[in-house]
């Protein structure tokens, strides 16, 4: 109970900071993502906004593959998706945003329903290969350029007159786009928490311990699988939508690929799965890294080095995934595991400590 | 007619590659379930192995004992690769099957990652002999001799395989522990070496499938992506077939590279439809799905 109010303070203050950063002027050397060593540059404002972007898509997945145990590989499917018809119907149709808005709605729930509804037929790693067939399929689709609308390989730039003045990508409004992407994840954190905290979100965790022990207790595991399901793709579509704002431009080689499933899988483990503020941090975590190893890799004393050294260390998605297979190793439950590791071999301390004085 | 015959003869080609990539991922989930992520990188390490050698020998080389040379190297390579990820990252993970396949998600992107920075994301050129890029008429039917290749190849496996698993004693105690490890481990035998060895033959299948892909076709093209494309066909191929069934993937490898390739001659040629012989695998899964949960050919999952 007291880990709970501690985490919800800590949350709360987090968020304050999160909110009041872009009008700190801070000079801080070597950590920052942007190119200029200051706090609010908008450089360093956009990578942290891509962070609450991802955190909050890696704990909405969360729900699904922490909480109810279920390997689904197609969440890119649904990120693209959301990405893509706001899009479309922006750019190609020239829609009002409320509209775009509501369209995409739309069709991340439907989506969400259809496709849970067939991969959920099959269970366990089939489960995992259907939903990757899908997200695969989307893909091919998207790439194909249906009717001219996605633009295929070349991605299609989000047009930008039909947003309202406040948004409209250019760069004063750093500020706004990092307070959207900061909203978005804070909604998505109040709603994992209420679904998770709910009767349902308990029936998920049943499911993922022993499924049949939650069909003999009478419920049906199917609808509460396709819910955890459903809830997990339109946060992942809400964050496509936030996406495509931030970034501008839509293509399918970096929001529609196997990889950046993985990814997603891969921030969920780091920061440790059905654990809350886990999958948050290795969201937060995995693309702060990722684009400060760029931003590293781009510096002119990086050249000199051996080739034996810069080659990997170039790529930031090799340091990432050697980073990602040294935790599955050796710190399982990722960096949640670890603290509660060590929060619980110091309550263990203390008890030694007062039983023996 | 001839359009036909010729459809088939490379769709049953493309069917061999998948065999040979489906069918190593297909044993390594039957026996110790894992989905092994790191397949597509074998293959991709393979077809690199393949080149690396080919384009460190003398231009004299440049009969059938080239591509003889790159087939043998893309196996090594391919069985060397499975070897190390497993003894190094899978064994110590024994009894956590998610763990496992968490592991060889990071190694698969990894490794792509160092491929990338190592030869660039633009393909490399496979030297290969002459006549591979011939092709011999039969009546009015062309036929491309590097199909026949990947279907001699395929074959030759198909049959090495079977009686492997069929004849020899590791092979015996390999379908065994698909069909229950439990028993097994508690009839005193070392499941632990069955591991290592389906994944030793999963790798060299996996090296020989990404260099044969390269070759039949990729236009003798090798890039760090390839692997992990052909792997997702792979999956479906392993899925529609039903997992750890050899004779599943042999079969459904087929049906779905001639799906694949009749749907991209008939439909891939109109706008909007170019990736039409893709979207039609993944709409042969769904189906068969719908029809048979566990595959054609499949066990209990």
């Amino acid at each position: 109970m007291k880990s709970a109010r501690v985490g919800l303070i800590v949350g709360a203050c987090a968020t304050l900071l999160a909110i009041v950063l872009p009008f700190i002027g801070l000079h801080i050397p070597w950590i920052l993502p942007g190119v200029v060593d200051v706090v609010n540059s908008t450089g360093t404002l956009d990578v942290l906004a891509l962070c609450f972007v991802f955190a909050g898509v890696a704990l909405g997945y969360d729900v699904m593959f922490g909480y109810t145990g279920l390997l689904s590989l197609g969440v890119v499917m649904h990120f693209a998706a959301g990405v893509y018809v706001f899009d479309i119907a922006l750019t190609d149709w020239h829609w009002p945003v409320f509209s775009a808005l509501l369209l995409t709605a739309a069709v991340a729930l439907f989506l969400g329903l259809v496709v849970g509804a067939v991969s959920l037929r099959v269970s366990g790693i089939a489960f995992t290969m259907v939903t990757l067939a899908f997200a695969q399929a989307f893909y091919f689709l998207i790439e194909d350029n249906p009717h001219g609308l996605t633009g295929g390989d070349d991605g299609l730039s989000l047009l930008s007159n039909r947003l309202p003045a406040f948004l409209s990508g250019a760069v004063s409004n750093t500020r706004n786009l990092y307070w959207v992407a900061l909203g978005f994840l804070v909604v998505t954190g109040v709603v994992v928490w209420v679904v998770t905290e709910s009767s349902t979100g308990h029936v998920f965790v049943a499911i993922r311990d022993n499924e049949q022990r939650v069909e003999v207790l009478g419920l049906r595991p199917f609808g509460f699988k396709l819910a955890a399901y459903t809830v997990s793709s339109l946060i992942a579509s809400g964050g496509g939508v936030v996406y495509v704002l931030l970034i501008g431009t839509a293509v399918p080689s970096a929001v529609a690929t196997t990889t950046l499933t993985l990814s997603i899988v891969i921030m969920v483990v780091l920061g440790g799965a059905a654990s809350r503020w886990g999958a948050v941090a290795g969201g937060i975590l995995y693309i702060y890294l990722q684009q400060y190893l760029v931003k590293v890799a781009a510096e002119p004393t990086f050249a000199s080095l051996p080739a034996v050294l810069r080659v990997p260390l170039s790529q930031p998605q090799f340091l990432l995934g050697a980073l990602f297979i040294l935790f599955v190793l050796f710190v399982p439950g990722g960096l949640a595991g670890a603290l509660l590791r060590i929060r619980l071999a110091r309550a263990r301390h203390k008890t030694i400590e007062t039983t023996s004085s | 007619m001839s359009v036909i015959l010729s459809l088939a003869f490379s769709g049953i080609a493309l069917g061999a590659i998948y065999f040979l990539a489906a069918s190593g991922l297909s044993l390594i989930y039957g026996l110790m379930d894992i989905l092994n992520f790191a397949h597509g990188m074998f293959m991709t390490l393979g077809a690199y192995a393949g080149w690396d050698v080919a384009s460190h020998l003398p231009i004299s080389w440049g009969g059938v004992w080239l591509l003889v040379v790159e087939i043998v190297v893309s196996i090594v390579g391919g069985a060397l690769a499975a070897a190390i990820t497993e003894l190094v990252l899978i064994r110590p993970l024994y009894g956590r099957p998610l763990a496992q396949v968490l592991v060889t998600i990071g190694l698969d992107l990894a490794v792509v990652a160092l491929l990338l920075g190592g030869f660039g994301s633009n393909s490399l050129t496979l030297p290969v002999p002459l006549w591979t890029i011939e092709a011999s008429r039969f009546g009015k039917v062309i036929l491309p001799h590097a199909d026949f290749i990947a279907i001699v190849a395929g074959l030759i496996v198909v049959v090495v395989l079977e009686w492997f698993l069929r004849r020899t004693r590791y092979g015996i105690t390999i379908r065994a522990g698909v069909e229950n490890r439990e028993m097994v481990s508690a009839l005193g035998i070392d499941v632990g070496r069955a591991f290592t060895l389906v994944f030793v033959i999963g790798g060299a299948m996996a090296g020989l499938a990404g260099l044969l892909y390269s070759v039949v076709f990729s236009g003798d093209l090798v890039s760090p992506l390839q692997g992990d494309s052909l792997l997702i066909f792979a999956f479906i191929v392993v899925v529609i077939g039903g997992l750890g069934s050899i004779r599943g993937s042999a079969v459904a490898g087929l049906i779905v590279g001639l799906v694949q390739d009749f749907a991209n001659y008939y439909l891939g040629t109109h706008s909007g439809l170019a990736e039409f012989g893709n979207l039609s695998v993944v709409l042969l899964l769904a189906v068969v799905l719908e029809w048979r949960p566990r595959g054609l050919f499949g066990r209990t999952l």
